[in-house]
């Protein structure tokens, strides 16, 4: 009971494998497929929704940075040679670039998990608290992004 | 919250209808909240480190508490990066390399761990 148009169109709610286990070959939409929301691509941005993908965002990266980290710690155990060539990537600007952004990652993604736990806690879900503790994130990571790189900067 | 309909028996073994959900997000917040000290920790060190020669960073990173906070935040970072990373694989791939993927990102995060608390082991005690 399936033509290629109805195959298209389960294919387009992207849940076509799931409607498939359940109904078998025999599933016919008997009404106009509707887009599943959220439609990201038409969706206007809000900071709540900016966000929650920038907490994905961010912990990949910072997924990278933990690799990063654990190459740097090989480069040091590996004696004073590769070392400096490590410390030459680290110190170079492109590695300065990606570190100053990773500040920035970690501060949000760390900010926004302690986010996260409050609400855990079922606190903070009035709309008016979750703008304002949204908008404490970004402005709290800009500056301790800010405070690491001078502090980072002078000490070093 | 809204009345919990669940059975008594149910809501104390804590488990949904998935059967594992409560498992992997008990895991992440555990594994964040651990990693709340430790970060903020390595990033002061990293600060004050990072900058100095050979000598100096080795000298930091050979110290006792230093290993000891390195080798913990490598476990609870990768732990956390493993569990995350299957969220995300989970919410874009229905098919069934979704497993393999799953199978992989966690092998691959056991490996860096790993390798980073050899690293770490290397510099105690050859230093």
């Amino acid at each position: 009971m399936s033509n290629p148009s109805d195959k298209r169109r389960r294919e387009s709610i992207g849940a076509a494998d799931d409607l498939e286990r359940w109904f078998g070959g025999d599933f016919v939409p008997t009404e106009t497929f509707r887009p599943i929301a959220p439609n990201i691509q038409v969706y206007r941005p809000q900071l709540t929704s900016v966000l929650s993908i920038a907490n994905r965002v961010t912990g990949v990266a910072l997924g990278l940075g933990a690799l990063g980290l654990v190459a740097w710690l090989i480069a040091a155990a590996s004696g004073p040679h590769l070392f400096l060539i490590a410390q030459n990537i680290v110190f170079s600007w492109p590695g300065e670039i990606f570190l100053i952004g990773l500040t920035f990652a970690f501060f949000l993604h760390f900010l926004g998990g302690v986010r996260h736990l409050v609400w855990d806690t079922v606190r903070g879900f009035e709309l008016r608290s979750i703008y304002a503790s949204g908008w404490a994130v970004v402005i709290t990571s800009i500056i301790l992004t800010a405070a690491t790189w001078v502090f980072a900067l002078r000490g070093g | 919250m809204g009345r919990d309909t669940r059975l008594p028996r149910a809501r104390a073994r804590g488990l949904g209808s998935a059967h594992g959900g409560t498992h992997h997000w008990w895991a992440e917040r555990v594994s964040a909240i651990a990693l709340v000290p430790l970060t903020i920790w390595l990033l002061v060190g990293l600060i004050i480190h990072l900058s100095g020669d050979y000598n100096e960073v080795v000298g930091w990173l050979a110290s006792p508490v230093t290993s000891l906070l390195i080798i913990l935040l490598l476990i609870a970072a990768f732990h956390h990066v493993a569990l995350g990373l299957q969220v995300i694989v989970e919410d874009y791939n229905h098919g069934e390399s979704k497993y393999l993927m799953i199978l992989l990102l966690r092998f691959g995060c056991y490996a860096a761990a790993a390798s980073g608390i050899l690293a770490e082991l290397k510099i105690v005690f050859a230093t």
